[in-house]
């Protein structure tokens, strides 16, 4: 099975709130909160780690999810976040620019 | 209530500043006939001090971010001050009036993922817009370069001031905007000058042509609404606050000094004496500002417009009080619904009459 890279979108601009991660396309001014689980995956998206094990690092281990589960929901989280230009994905790792993560 | 509406009444209630204006500068290279800054070089932030200071802002949960001045451009860190700030990850929207926006500058905001660019244009005449900002040749170039930040795909937003001097170009003004793909947005304020000079509110219009701006379907979408007769006082109403100024915004100057909003001169605080944190929670400015709810206003409090008025408190504050009305909104509402406001009925003047609280920088009250 190819492994899924993903990368966090130069567009975007993004600040945690009360917990929650706000992230917004400048492109289109979409508006998104992220929670806990979505937020770590995205910190994570550099472009080099696969999904896989950001979820399997990020999200199972910290957030006791079982992790079949857990990466079927990362998979659509992903392509979600991607069709509104929040993420790039990829099945090779993304070498282009990305967003840094939030202070 | 949408998504960002839930967020920003979240930040409001938390008490978390997510959205700053930041002036850059107050230098520029038009002279605006309405222009209320002071433009000579007092000291202005570094560029390692402003950047120090978006460091502190993003750690205090700021998220929208507008750069202006001033002119922005005139700046030459510029461009480094806005990769800073996104790299950042702030919502960048940037004020200018664009005459120095070449197809290069364009590109390059382009890449940077800023949100909007706000451009100051005047008229759809290029010698009034030229006569308005005192540079020739002014109008021609902004509109350039409007199309090259379209070109980029930029969203641009063209702001206009309405003043007696434009007063009836408004409507083919927002019908070239329309051809430009920009958004169109008008202003009837005019404030005093920082060094307390009120000559200038000469050129707001008469209250009697407000109307003509509130019933224009095409600026007000929702105009039936708009301009309802206020809705009857509620207990909830007079628990209320004024505006976001203190609550989840505030302004930062070039000279890195803190106000609760940009027309709201009440000096609260220096960067380059205090960090932005302890300024935000403990300066007793700012815990005043957010601590007067409308049943504290004097006048207001007892007013049928109340809870729908867009009482400025800055501008209440150049009037002499910050519990006070401000005049200029009491016209607003009057002109908007046709209901006399408490202050009208008391008998107050208009407000070019009024006294104005000098703005000067904290050090200079030191």
């Amino acid at each position: 099975m190819s492994e899924i890279y993903i990368s966090r979108s130069t567009n975007i601009a993004a600040r945690m709130l009360a917990g929650e991660m706000m992230v917004m396309n400048s492109k289109d001014s979409t508006f998104f909160t992220l929670n806990e689980v979505a937020t770590a995956i995205w910190q994570a998206a550099d472009g080099r780690t696969p999904l896989r094990d950001i979820v399997n690092d990020q999200v199972c281990a910290q957030f006791e999810i079982d992790s079949e589960q857990a990466q079927a929901d990362a998979k659509e989280f992903v392509n979600d976040l991607a069709q509104h230009g929040i993420l790039l994905v990829s099945d090779r790792p993304l070498s282009g620019p990305h967003a840094g993560e939030v202070p | 209530m949408t998504l960002l509406g839930e967020m920003s009444q979240k930040a409001f209630d938390l008490g978390v500043p997510i959205a700053v204006h930041l002036d850059i500068t107050y230098r520029c290279n038009e002279r605006c006939v309405h222009c209320y800054l002071d433009h000579e070089d007092h000291g202005e932030m570094s560029t390692e001090e402003i950047k120090g200071v978006l460091d502190q802002l993003a750690e205090a949960g700021v998220f929208f971010l507008t750069i202006s001045g001033g002119e922005v451009f005139v700046r030459r860190d510029f461009f480094e001050l806005l990769e800073y700030a996104r790299r950042l990850l702030f919502n960048v929207k940037i004020k200018t009036n664009a005459v120095m926006i070449h197809e290069e500058q364009a590109q390059r905001l382009g890449t940077l993922g800023v949100d909007t660019i706000q451009v100051s244009l005047y008229s759809h005449r290029p010698e009034v817009h030229d006569a308005i900002t005192k540079l020739p040749g002014s109008f021609e170039r902004t509109v350039r370069a409007v199309r090259f930040l379209r070109g980029q795909g930029l969203k641009v937003t063209i702001a206009n001031v309405l003043m007696t001097w434009n007063r009836h170009d408004s409507d083919q003004l927002q019908q070239m905007a329309h051809e430009l793909g920009a958004h169109y947005t008008l202003d009837p304020t005019i404030t005093p000058m920082m060094d307390g000079d009120t000559s200038v509110l000469l050129l707001r219009i008469a209250g009697e042509e407000l109307p003509s701006v509130f019933q224009n379907p095409a600026l007000v979408p929702n105009m039936e609404e708009f301009c309802a007769p206020p809705k009857p006082v509620t207990e909830n109403d007079l628990e209320g606050y004024s505006c976001s100024a203190a609550h989840s915004f505030c302004y930062i100057s070039p000279y890195a000094d803190v106000f609760p909003c940009v027309q709201f001169p009440l000096p609260s605080g220096n960067l380059r004496r205090q960090k932005f944190v302890e300024i935000w929670n403990h300066s007793a400015e700012l815990n005043e500002v957010r601590s007067i709810k409308a049943k504290d206003l004097t006048v207001c409090s007892s007013c049928s417009h109340v809870s729908s008025c867009t009482r400025c408190p800055g501008l209440a504050y150049l009037e002499g009080s910050m519990r006070g009305p401000s005049t200029a909104d009491c016209e607003k509402s009057y002109y908007r619904t046709g209901i006399p406001t408490a202050n009208m009925l008391r008998g107050a003047g208009p407000s070019r009459a009024a006294s104005l609280v000098q703005i000067r920088p904290l050090a200079a009250l030191a």
